[in-house]
């Protein structure tokens, strides 16, 4: 394996590049994924039934609660990068375990307001409008918890191995990967959230 | 070659069907929107062949000249990078003749999206056409009358049909009378069309809906007005209005035959909104990938949104003067 | 469900028919495998192979079968609609078959054929050792197998999707189709098309990244363009699929409302995000054929492609307009006038473009040294026939005019102009082209040719007169119509020309059993004096591909080469480092097969246990610690020996 050391490790090997480029790629299929999604959003949201409309359901304080441990794990991650390029091993794994426990405490609250609006008697089946909100949330929801498992897997290997070209491209891809989902999430937090607030 | 040949043959053939012999469905209109449609056709298939007969002659003649066979043994081919003329030439004709069927488009669509010219001082009937499993339900609001799977319609005065659907999206096609359109449960769809002779014509759902499809036929007979007025008068003197009870037996039926009431469905069970009418922040053309189209949508829509509120306000009034 | 509903389908004797030949004919398989004793072969050589050439065959291998089984479908709707009020199919049956025809020849006949063509020649056209993520390439093929299967098995074990491929809502929710066939649908189809989506991202960081060194971009061959160009269209459509395979699954089995009657859901919504992929999906399928027909009319032809750069810019200018004509599949549905126009120039302009390439082929051949092989046979074929599936296009492009075709036989008489002589002609051209290079021996010409003249003629004489049935008001998917109608004698001759068709296609399966007996090996690399690089390596490719990697300096480096006395392939040969096999993929798939059969049956913890075990191979993958494995000098010096030697 030709390893070129005038790089970052996680760009090291031609292996590790193509492995970045395809994940961009692939981040370009989740783009239209979620694009998808929110398209169906538009077009259902005010198909409301004889269910509530999302200024009756939303509530502000545990969404921007969501809003801000995400950024703030989108932020963490980053400094996890950072720390893994000066080749800074325990750094980087704090920042990345930080990572995730924001991502989980995330995760809890999201679930928490999916048990409220079911207790309140919106649930998936109820119209349109909830369908399109649910399975928008949950696609979000679903990526956030395979990617606290993906990056449960990460950290155990970079705990074994250390720091090599195999696991930087890993946990550099990881990261890309949480950022796109914090991005996902602010359009989410903006068009869905707040517009439904304000309508 | 043959095969050349025979592909001439079967498009010259063609065109010898569509335009003489005995005339196609479609070649056979008997009301102005149907001629509108008809002219348009035949007017493509003319522009069509010409563009064919230009690629086949250019395909022939490469195909005799430049043939191995022909060349001598040490014939090499030249390179050639390309012609900027050339390709100038066929990127600028093609769009010279898209853009003229382009303009016969806007301009037909529109012309039979509205009440058929030399009909448009007349007020139109107004039927609504409604589909159940595999049959067809006609109900005159006008008149306040309704019939299963057969329509009559007067051959002096604009029709408006207005469709809907109790289940899976079906298609309502008059084809010697107007083009067809979409029959769904969720919004009003309007055909206008008007017959210019009295006959009879077949009508169906085009669109695929299941079981019962390929039998899901109705027949429209065009009459004069006289006629029109009497068989209205026999259906109201002679047949039971239709009840709530009979209604849903109707509409869980799978088929039935023609059957005829001296009132309508519209009453206990009204039609669904208008296209454009329901969602008014909405776009209801599904897919907004790209957000600058999105833009486009919704202006068109505005358009047509207060067309068929026109269109509403009307069919209101004369419902209620009945 | 019981078991007698569950079997329903095996009361029909056509499909108990069919039913038993698929499990005597597995018997058979597995019996010789055994008796052979080859499974270790079977299971070391392709099962667990990442190499893209294997992988492309086996591709290829499922879209032969595939044409099969759709082809059969294909003669039954035509043998029951050859005479009217014919009782050899019922209504349901009909629905059904129509249904899995129009699905199977998409899904599961078109794609694997492009993807199996674009997986053995990609690599070897731009001078790479194998696709950017073999493995990942493996996992795409069984995804798709696995889909694949689930689609066929559904007309043995729950009955077959039967509300036509578009699966329209209403009809396609439970209320309208409560048998499972629709859920068949939903799962089979997410499975092919994770398959197929992985195969893009793939196949784009293939091509844009492991080039031979000197091959920019505007020196690849035509080929590599198109299916870098449909990579990318696909990685942009088919996420739009999953989407609503996803929401159709939803809505059926877990009562959610998108496509609903009531509470606010929305039956156009379906359509609009069905034809969103739908209509790019028609370009996934025929740009690569063109990108063959590129390939073969300069080989032909004797001569370099003609306007290499518009042919470039006229496929990018297709695959944007791609995306913005996805209306004009339901312009009857009623949205005002301004919609329809809009969408119907959006899609005449398509043929802007299409011409530009039609007049391209053409112009190649001026001046140029034709010789009519099978492959050549095909793409010139495509011209004409294609042009007519083309023009009728523009005819149905007119809104207004389509409110008469649409829904009716013209428009399958269209696409079936332009998917057979663009889509299979175009893969029938480079299935005889390459098969020289992916075996070592060539196909029998006369038979290839014979094969080709059957499909070219009964093609027409089978839909051709669809076009008039059309214009007579002639309903597609109606199971029988009455002789009255007068629509008889036009279906007979239909008829006819599908029992043509189906002559000419076992004529290239024959063709395939008599040159593997007859036609000499040990084919030289270069039959077809070709001009890009997949010509340059041996006939069969060794494992590497090459031993050294040509430097480019042009478009048709090879070509030149030749001409000029030049060995591109002469170099210092190194070490090789080449992936390892691995059995993963084969057995996730399985697994997901096993999970998406579960769940067709809403049986859901057998499904998430299946599930499970998916992700506990992924979570295999990600600890395993595979570096791969190098191929040492004297290993390649001894292969090339070897192949040169026997010249």
């Amino acid at each position: 394996m030709k390893i070129d050391s005038s790089l970052p490790l996680e760009y090291s090997t031609e292996e590790n590049r193509l492995k970045i480029f395809g994940f961009w790629v692939f981040l370009g299929a989740e783009i239209m994924l979620f694009a998808t999604l929110f398209a169906v959003y538009f077009v259902l949201h005010n198909r409301t039934g004889s269910g509530p409309n999302g200024a009756e359901i939303f509530e502000l304080t545990p969404v921007l609660l969501e809003t801000f441990l995400l950024l703030a794990s989108s932020f963490t991650i980053g400094l996890g990068v950072h720390a893994m390029r000066l080749g800074n091993k325990k750094a980087m794994m704090t920042f990345f375990i930080i990572t995730l426990i924001l991502g989980l405490g995330f995760l809890v609250i999201e679930i928490d307001e999916f048990v409220t609006y079911v207790h309140e008697g919106a649930t998936i089946t109820t119209s349109a409008f909830l369908s399109s909100l649910m399975t928008l949330l949950g696609t979000h929801g679903a990526h956030v918890t395979f990617g606290l498992f993906w990056g449960v897997a990460i950290l155990i290997q970079v705990a074994k191995r250390g720091l090599n070209p195999q696991t930087a491209n890993k946990a550099f891809i990881f990261s890309l990967y949480w950022h796109f989902l914090d991005v996902v999430w602010i359009f989410i937090f903006s068009f869905v959230y707040l517009k439904g607030l304000i309508s | 070659m043959n095969k050349k040949f025979s592909l001439m043959l079967l498009a010259f053939g063609a065109i010898a069907i569509l335009s003489g012999c005995e005339p196609l469905t479609v070649f056979n209109p008997k009301g102005p929107n149907a001629q509108t449609l008809s002219n348009t056709i035949i007017l493509s298939i003319i522009t069509m062949a010409v563009i064919l007969l230009v690629v086949y002659v250019l395909f022939a003649f490469m195909l005799t000249k430049y043939r191995a066979s022909k060349a001598s043994a040490d014939y090499e081919p030249p390179h050639e990078e390309g012609s900027h003329v050339l390709e100038i030439t066929w990127t600028v004709i093609p769009i010279i003749i898209v853009a003229f069927l382009a303009i016969v488009t806007v301009k037909t669509t529109s012309t039979v999206e509205t009440t058929p010219e030399g009909y448009d001082n007349k007020e139109p009937l107004v039927i609504y056409a409604a589909s159940s499993n595999w049959k067809w339900h006609f109900s005159y609001p006008e008149q306040g009358i309704e019939t299963v799977n057969y329509v009559n319609i007067p051959t002096d005065r604009p029709i408006e049909f207005k469709l809907y659907s109790f289940g899976p999206i079906t298609s309502f096609w008059i084809p010697q009378l107007a083009g067809q359109k979409y029959a769904m449960s969720d919004m009003l769809t309007t055909i206008h069309l008007a017959a210019d002779e009295v006959g009879s014509f077949m009508g169906r759902n085009s669109n695929f809906n299941g079981r019962g499809f390929a039998e899901m036929e109705f027949e429209a007979q065009s009459m004069t007005q006289a006629d029109f007025d009497q068989w209205v008068k026999d259906v109201k003197a002679n047949e039971k209005p239709l009840t709530e009870e009979k209604f849903k037996e109707l509409l869980a039926a799978e088929h039935v035959g023609r059957s005829s009431y001296s009132s309508t469905h519209l009453d206990f069970s009204p039609a669904p909104m208008a296209h454009g009418d329901m969602d008014m922040g909405g776009m209801d053309h599904g897919d907004m990938d790209m957000s600058d189209k999105d833009m486009n949508h919704e202006d068109m829509n505005h358009e047509n949104m207060d067309h068929e509120n026109m269109d509403h306000s009307k069919k209101d009034a004369e419902t209620h003067s009945h | 469900m019981s078991m007698e509903e569950l079997f329903h389908p095996l009361q029909e004797p056509m499909i108990l028919g069919a039913a038993i030949s698929i499990v005597v004919g597995a018997v058979v398989v597995v019996a010789g495998l055994t008796y052979f004793k080859k499974w270790g072969y079977f299971y070391k050589n392709w099962l667990s192979t990442v190499d893209h050439k294997k992988i492309g065959i086996m591709y290829i291998a499922v879209a032969l079968l595939m044409l099969f089984r759709g082809g059969i479908d294909a003669l039954l709707m035509r043998a029951q609609t050859a005479v009217p009020d014919n009782g050899l199919l019922d209504a349901q049956h009909y629905n059904e078959i129509f249904t899995t025809h129009g699905l199977i020849m998409i899904l599961f006949m078109a794609m694997p054929f492009v993807i199996g063509l674009m997986n053995i020649v990609i690599p070897l056209q731009i001078g790479a050792r194998d696709v950017a993520f073999p493995r990942l390439n493996a996992v795409s093929f069984w995804a798709f197998a696995a889909g694949c299967g689930l689609l066929n098995l559904s007309f043995i074990i729950g009955g077959s999707p039967d509300s036509g491929w578009t699966a329209y809502f209403p009809l396609a929710g439970t209320e309208f189709s409560p048998t499972v066939g629709n859920n068949y649908y939903s799962l089979a189809l997410q499975l092919s098309g994770i398959g197929t989506l992985l195969t893009g991202v793939n196949f784009i960081t293939t091509i844009f990244k492991m080039r031979a060194p000197g091959m920019t971009l505007m020196k690849m061959p035509m080929f590599t363009w198109s299916i870098l160009i449909t990579n990318v269209i696909i990685v942009f459509a088919f996420p739009v699929l999953t989407v609503a395979l996803a929401l159709m699954m939803l809505d059926r089995q877990f009562g959610t409302k998108f496509f609903a009657m009531t509470d606010g859901g929305m039956d156009m919504l379906w359509a609009n995000l069905f034809w969103v992929w739908g209509h790019p999906e028609v370009y996934i399928v025929i740009l690569p054929a063109f990108g063959i027909f590129s390939e073969v009319i300069a080989t032909f032809a004797r001569k370099n492609l003609y306007g290499y750069k518009s042919m470039v810019m006229s496929m990018v200018v297709i695959s944007l307009l791609s995306f913005l004509v996805w209306a004009h599949h339901f312009y009857t549905m009623g949205h005002g006038v301004m919609v329809n126009s809009v969408f119907s120039i959006t899609t005449m302009a398509i043929a802007v473009p299409t011409g530009v390439k039609m007049f391209n082929w053409l112009l190649t051949m001026r001046h140029g040294k034709i010789q009519f092989t099978t492959p050549m046979l095909y793409a010139l074929g495509f011209i004409p026939i294609f042009t007519i599936g083309g023009v009728t296009g523009v005819m149905l492009a007119m809104a207004s005019a389509d409110y008469q075709y649409h829904n009716t036989m013209f428009l399958v008489a269209h696409f079936h102009y332009v998917l057979i002589p663009g889509t299979v002609f175009g893969v029938l051209a480079g299935y005889h082209f390459w098969w020289p290079k992916m075996f070592g021996f060539r196909l029998n010409e006369k038979l290839g040719k014979a094969g080709f003249w059957f499909i070219a003629i009964s093609f027409n004489v089978a839909f051709f007169p669809l076009f008039i049935l059309g214009l007579d008001g002639y309903a597609r998917r109606m199971y029988t119509y009455s002789e009255s109608t007068g629509y008889g004698p036009l279906n007979l001759l239909s008829f006819i020309g599908a029992l043509g068709l189906a002559v000419g296609f076992a004529l290239i399966c024959y063709n395939i059993y008599y040159s593997w007996k007859h036609m000499p090996r040990n084919e030289k690399a270069d039959v077809w004096d070709g001009r890009s690089l997949e010509w340059a390596t041996h006939s069969p490719v060794p494992e590497y591909n090459f031993a050294v990697v040509p430097t480019i300096t042009r478009l048709d480096e090879f070509w030149f080469a030749k001409k000029e006395g030049r060995d591109i392939t002469a170099g210092k040969i190194e070490k090789i480092h080449m992936p390892n096999n691995t059995g993963t993929p084969f057995w996730t798939s399985g697994f997901l097969f096993l999970a998406a059969f579960f769940a067709v049956f809403s049986l859901w913890i057998p499904a998430i246990i299946s599930m499970l075990v998916v992700f506990g191979f992924m979570a295999h993958r990600s600890f395993e610690d595979d570096h791969g494995r190098y191929i040492s000098v004297e290993e390649i010096m001894e292969t090339e020996k070897s192949l040169r030697g026997d010249k």
